[in-house]
């Protein structure tokens, strides 16, 4: 093993944040880089800050580590300052833990969890030294494995990864290892006779082992080219969490990082169904970790890292079975230990009294701000993206928030959702203004933050057949939303730039002749493409018309039923004629249950892998089912139209 | 009617290696998980967001090691300061050790109103001992030193040979010339990376090492904390 430490050291005094390349973090771990073990590199596409505390890449690198054929190290984006100064000096993209050169590794293993960062990925690989096309690739070249949320739909990129891991990774990586183990006693000839091995490994996808053919400039189909790969790659998902209590020694950097806490993950899966929500869609089923399970995991953590933060993650924590005693005992177990006081935050709070209840129970102190994600404006839109939360019920949440001492409250709304019309988007500036008049009841200072962001369909989703508003009609809608809060004292508007949707969009369902746009951008200087003061959407403009390739067609059309889509070939369980059914009812303004609590609709997550939701209650959550359209605590229906079950299109 | 101060505890650390490139402020913040870590009882501030009441001295700058950093704590109750130290450096990460605790005297000056300078390894890149020495000659025996300082967008010119206190040219490095320096933390001050431009503006700054913080007891200067004995120090090496 080499170490390019030597060469790094004396540069990293004239650059930003030199912390960010120097590893040394609580929980590290420095396994030994012996010959015969096989080496994975987890890199993140984007800044250290950013990248080192994604939770799947910390999971599967204590899971490699612990393995005693195998051993991990990790490795982050160079910020554009040391690129060009590594470049100058012939230093190769490194790993943080031993400064080891990245193509030195048996694999780069990448966590893709936005497309924005997919330039990244290939400036990552062309930094390490290794080809940026898999077809470039020799036999001894590392092998580039993606994994995360992007990767359902992986065509923009398959031209330059050799590896698909689809779904959740915790299973995938031994076996992957497994296969390795295997090749590096037995090797072949080629790096096709790897592949085709891997290929075979449950949930793995291997883009260059299928032909994308294409007639007329439209996909017809992703088939396998060979007889021994199968037609349909099955994402892997693991039946229990309880076996899985990873990370077991959460990293503690030296630097601050985005959310910079303890992160104990509480369940996986969303069944509320919102319809624009990958995440929820494609992380079915719900599998809960026992709570007793995640008390011990944040007693340990709190005393390991030092934190007296934690966060309990999932899509919903709200929804936990056992939120409240849980929440509690983590309180008194952080007492108890002599900890001082723990701060317990949760990623989402659901849009009633009951999850203000608990915020307050969580931030006994600094009540500053308290964060809803109502979605729309208008119960007509809410009823379109199955977020059935009722004006009353943010009324009641905002209204206890402003009265438990909270003085400023953040909504989340989405723009460019489908069927639109400018009522549904100057709804949102409405309930802004009737929830800061409520705030003004309680606090002469109460002001409310609304925060917009353009929408972007994504694949697995009912809405993976919707047309993306084009970023002149996000803006004129954020324009609107500008006039109608102009004169509302107390309300701030904030939005995301539809310009970065826009790219999000062409690639989010775009197919494998992106590769080429991906690549010009990237060599046109088109890096870190998630910092607005890097991204520039001409250069992406300009790189698809010299593909020759369309955006309206990308981002802009409505695609039909029957229309081959670039992930078809993949699965997520989810049977396609149910998101189809599932869109149908969205467009007739239509709600559909939580299906935790009714009988089963058979979208397909459980009943096609033989596993079924694991929660610790058959109970509905304290406070009801609230925005679910269901109303179990009071017995009371919310006045939602639910499609008789018979209508429904079943497999 | 009194009110009993919260005791104060004043602890001495070096920080060295790889860490070096880690700022004051992320420094403060892993003291802060350390202290928690080993739980001690430290005193936090009143109001709605309460922090802890630890104060750190004078700021390292990002990549300079040293052998003399400090910081005080205040708790809520007296500890036995004894075997403070190990537990620290055990909860702290590698290059960050602590070399010495002690209880203070209540009503001590603060950190930053103590020390009056700081002793100094530089290394200067490049030159020869010759170069160097006649350098600091000429800076040791000029009468004023003009510095342009660029604050808060204002350019303005100061006479900084009042805060050259010494400079001694020890010899030849690897890569070019060691130097020792005293340089004064009070009314006008100078930070290694200033000193070698006034040394020569084509002088580069290689290794830089604090070596000393000092305060002056009735006319004479000391440490805040003296490092342990050199047995301590060595079972400190040995756990680390």
């Amino acid at each position: 093993m080499t170490s390019v430490w030597s060469q790094l050291e004396p540069l990293l005094t004239n650059v930003q944040k030199p912390a960010r390349y120097i590893g040394c973090e609580g929980g590290a771990k420095a396994k030994s880089p012996e010959q015969g073990l096989i080496s994975w590199c987890f890199t993140y596409p984007d800044t250290y800050e950013v990248g080192l505390p994604n939770q799947g890449l910390q999971i599967l690198y204590e899971i490699i580590n612990e393995r005693a054929d195998a051993r991990a190290d990790r490795s982050y984006a160079p910020w554009v300052d040391l690129e060009e100064r590594m470049r100058e000096n012939d230093i190769p993209l490194f790993s943080v833990e031993h400064h080891t050169p990245v193509h030195e590794f048996d694999v780069l293993a990448f966590n893709l969890s936005a497309e924005l960062t997919y330039t990244n990925m290939v400036n990552c690989i062309d930094l390490a030294g290794i080809p940026i096309r898999t077809a470039d690739r020799s036999v001894d070249d590392t092998l580039v494995i993606v994994g995360g949320h992007c990767t359902y739909n992986p065509e923009p990129i398959a031209d330059f990864v050799d590896v698909v891991a689809l779904g959740d990774g915790e299973e995938i990586v031994g076996a992957i290892t497994d296969v390795l183990v295997a090749w590096e006693a037995d090797p072949g000839e080629t790096r096709q006779e790897l592949l085709r091995r891997l290929a075979q490994v449950e949930a793995v996808y291997v883009p260059s082992l299928y032909e994308a053919r294409f007639e007329d400039g439209h996909l017809q189909q992703i088939a396998p080219r060979f007889g021994d790969v199968p037609a349909v790659v099955e994402k892997a998902t693991i039946a229990d969490l309880a076996e899985w209590p990873y990370p077991k020694e959460q990293l503690v950097p030296l630097t601050e990082v985005v959310h910079d806490r303890l992160n104990v993950e509480v369940f996986r899966g969303c069944t509320r169904g919102c319809r624009f929500c990958q995440a929820g869609m494609i992380t079915r089923p719900v599998r809960e970790r026992p709570a007793d399970q995640v008390r011990t995991m944040v007693a340990d953590g709190l005393e390991r890292t030092g934190y007296d933060e934690v966060s309990l993650t999932s899509l919903s924590t709200a929804d936990f079975s056992d939120i409240q005693p849980t929440v509690t005992g983590i309180m008194d177990d952080g007492e108890d230990a002599g900890c001082g006081p723990v701060s317990v935050s949760l990623p989402s709070l659901r849009v009633d009294a009951f999850g203000v209840g608990i915020a307050a129970q969580l931030q006994k102190a600094k009540r500053t701000g308290l964060t809803f994600a109502p979605e729309a404006g208008t119960w007509r839109m809410r009823q379109i993206i199955n977020k059935l939360i009722r004006e009353e019920d943010l009324y009641e949440a905002v209204d206890a928030a402003y009265s438990q001492g909270w003085s400023r409250v953040k909504l989340y709304f989405l723009i460019g959702l489908p069927s639109e019309t400018d009522e549904d988007t100057l709804g949102i500036a409405e309930l802004a203004k009737n929830c800061v008049a409520l705030g003004k009841k309680h606090n002469k200072r109460a002001s409310v933050t609304v925060s917009v962001g353009g929408f972007v369909p994504k694949p697995f989703t009912p809405f993976q057949w919707f047309g993306q508003n084009t970023s002149q009609e996000l803006q004129r809608k954020i324009d609107l939303l500008k006039d109608a809060t102009r004169k509302m004292r107390g309300v701030n508007l904030k939005w995301h730039d539809p310009k970065a949707s826009l790219v999000e969009g062409i690639c989010s369902r775009g197919d494998r002749r992106l590769g080429d746009v991906i690549e010009h951008v990237w060599r046109n200087g088109g890096t870190f493409q998630e910092w607005s003061e890097r991204f520039e959407l001409d250069r992406w403009i300009e790189a698809m018309d010299a593909c020759g390739l369309d955006v309206d067609y990308f981002a802009h059309r409505h695609r039909k039923e029957d229309e081959p889509q670039s992930w078809d070939h993949l699965s997520a369980g989810l049977h396609k004629d149910f998101l189809w059914q599932d869109w149908q009812d969205a467009l007739a303004e239509v709600g559909l249950e939580d299906c935790r609590w009714t009988p089963c609709y058979d979208c397909g997550a459980c009943t096609g892998y033989g596993i079924e939701h694991v929660v610790a209650s058959a109970k509905p959550p304290a406070g009801g089912s609230q925005g679910t359209g269901q109303d179990l605590a009071s017995g009371a229906a919310v006045p939602v139209t639910l499609l008789p079950k018979k209508n429904r299109v079943r497999v | 009617m009194s009110i009993e101060p919260n005791p104060k505890i004043r602890v001495r650390f070096l920080k060295a290696g790889k860490i070096r490139f880690v700022s004051h402020r992320d420094v403060a913040r892993i003291v802060e998980r350390a202290l928690r870590k080993v739980r001690l009882p430290v005193a936090c501030s009143e109001g709605f967001s309460p922090r802890p009441k630890i104060s750190f001295g004078l700021a390292l700058s990002v990549s300079h090691e040293s052998d003399a950093e400090y910081f005080d704590v205040s708790l809520t109750k007296a500890v036995d300061v004894e075997s403070l130290a190990l537990q620290l450096t055990e909860a702290l990460p590698d290059g960050l050790t602590v070399t010495a605790v002690q209880m203070l005297e209540p009503g001590s000056d603060s950190l930053q109103e103590t020390i009056t300078s700081c002793t100094w390894r530089i290394e200067v890149l490049d030159q020869t001992v010759e170069s160097v020495q006649k350098a600091a000659n000429d800076v040791l025996s000029s009468s004023e030193l003009l510095l342009q300082r660029v604050r808060k967008g204002k350019t303005s010119e100061v006479d900084v040979r009042p805060a050259i206190l010494e400079i001694a040219v020890e010899g030849p490095t690897t890569d070019g010339v060691q130097l020792v320096v005293d340089l004064s933390t009070e009314t006008i001050s100078l930070r290694p990376d200033e000193l070698i431009v006034v040394l020569g503006e084509d002088f580069r700054l290689g290794r830089v090492h604090r070596t000393h913080q000092w305060m002056t007891v009735d006319g004479a200067r000391c440490e805040p904390v003296k490092p342990a004995s050199s047995s301590t120090r060595r079972e400190l090496s040995n756990a680390s």
